[in-house]
């Protein structure tokens, strides 16, 4: 058998430099699929992948691992990715979890698979909060990454060297611009995991003076491109990433809180503290997919995915119709990230 | 006034536009982003009381969560 990475060991000048690492990807929606193609066929000896979700029909439109056959039975989504990425790289130890992806389990996980670098396939800013405060804990490199739209974000998180996103970020963002209420493009999700993808092979090949210290972002349908040198945002007294560091995602404060309201059928999702919703906004980016929606500026109600959901300025959501937490949960982040 | 956004040229009708301004023309106010003007990040709250001049170079980018 020929050296199937032969083309890769031209450029890298290196044979084999990924067979003795590990990736650990959250998330196997359209960015977790992508870098996991992209890891495997590197030839990275290990990558473990977690998701909570399972395969839909609007998932095949820009989640290349998944064919209908998997949409048609349901699949977990870390399932079908595992069956997939086997069939690329036989040689490669692909471990499959199917679960929310809390402090606890991702904790678990970094211990148990001692992985070499995080890859950020979430959809939503929490997690990538609790990814952030896991990579400062156990000094792991980690790559963000996110794409709505036809736009797109990066950085590379290195503890201890680059500023994290929780100097970026002093707060979760609260907008509510997701793929579910937005939409978005399959190049925006390419281009998005390539810049992540080539940084995590700079990483697990430690071609350390090579990853970019930049922001980079770039919006493909209105051909823009910007880069932002973020050294200057690591901040000394960072909570995640300070001389003190408290790590505010691990603890339970910080977490989106789940309640199944007796005798009503309905759960109520909680944010963490000190998110504020625009209301008006959300009412107008759901109008425009054509969902119904009422408002009075102090809530908004609307009918999603064929449930009835209730949302107040503060962030609470109750979802109707439904006594699953784990469903009312995703219904909330496929709507405000 | 023309100044560069993103690597593209702009045409701003604004008259004494501050970067708070220009972030309202383009909708932007309230999402979160993090703006560069001539190679030096600009903090939040200088966002209204910094102005733009002819030829300035701007680098706007916005979080998003989706993936």
């Amino acid at each position: 058998m020929s050296n199937r990475y032969s083309r890769q060991e031209l450029f890298l000048k290196e044979t084999l430099p990924f067979r003795k690492k590990r990736a650990l990807i959250v998330g196997a929606g359209a960015l977790g699929s992508a870098l996991a193609e992209t890891l495997v066929r590197a030839g990275t000896g290990g990558v473990t992948i977690i998701d909570r979700d399972y395969v839909d029909w609007t998932n095949l439109q820009r989640q290349q691992l998944y064919t209908e056959r998997d949409a048609r039975d349901q699949v977990p989504k870390a399932t079908a990715a595992k069956q997939r990425l086997q069939s690329i790289n036989s040689e490669a130890d692909i471990k499959a979890v199917v679960a929310d992806a809390g402090p606890e389990e991702l904790a678990s996980l970094i211990e148990e698979q001692q992985p070499h670098i995080l890859l950020d396939g979430t959809d939503n800013f929490e997690t990538r909060f609790i990814i952030n405060d896991l990579a400062q804990k156990y000094r792991l490199p980690w790559v963000y990454g996110a794409c709505v739209g036809s736009q797109g974000i990066s950085c590379v998180v290195i503890p201890g060297e680059t500023p994290c996103l929780a100097c970026l970020l002093a707060v979760l963002p609260a907008e509510g611009m997701t793929c579910d209420t937005v939409g978005i493009i399959a190049p925006a999700v390419q281009m998005t995991a390539a810049f992540q993808g080539a940084e995590a092979l700079k990483v697990l090949a430690g071609r350390k003076e090579e990853i970019r210290r930049e922001l980079v972002s770039f919006d493909l349908w209105k051909n823009t491109h910007s880069s932002i040198n973020i050294s200057s945002l690591k901040k000394e007294d960072c909570p995640s990433c300070g001389r003190q560091p408290s790590y505010p995602y691990l603890s339970a404060e910080r977490r989106t809180k789940t309640a199944v309201l007796c005798g009503r059928d309905t759960v109520q999702v909680r944010p963490p503290e000190g998110r504020q919703f625009h209301l008006d906004q959300l009412a107008s980016m759901l109008e425009k997919q054509g969902t119904n929606v009422k408002t009075n500026g102090l809530l908004l109600s609307a009918v999603v995915s064929g449930k009835r959901v209730v949302l107040f300025q503060d962030g609470r959501m109750l979802v109707h119709g439904t006594k699953n937490i784990s469903d009312a949960k995703k219904l909330y982040q496929q709507l405000l990230g | 006034m023309r100044i560069t956004v993103n690597g593209k040229q702009e045409d701003i009708k604004l008259a004494r536009p501050t970067i708070a301004d220009l972030l309202t023309q383009y909708s932007l106010q309230e999402k979160t982003v993090i703006i560069e003007a001539n190679g030096e990040i600009i903090p939040k709250d200088s966002l209204s009381s910094t102005h733009l001049k002819e030829g300035d170079r701007l680098e706007i980018v916005q979080f998003v969560g989706g993936g």
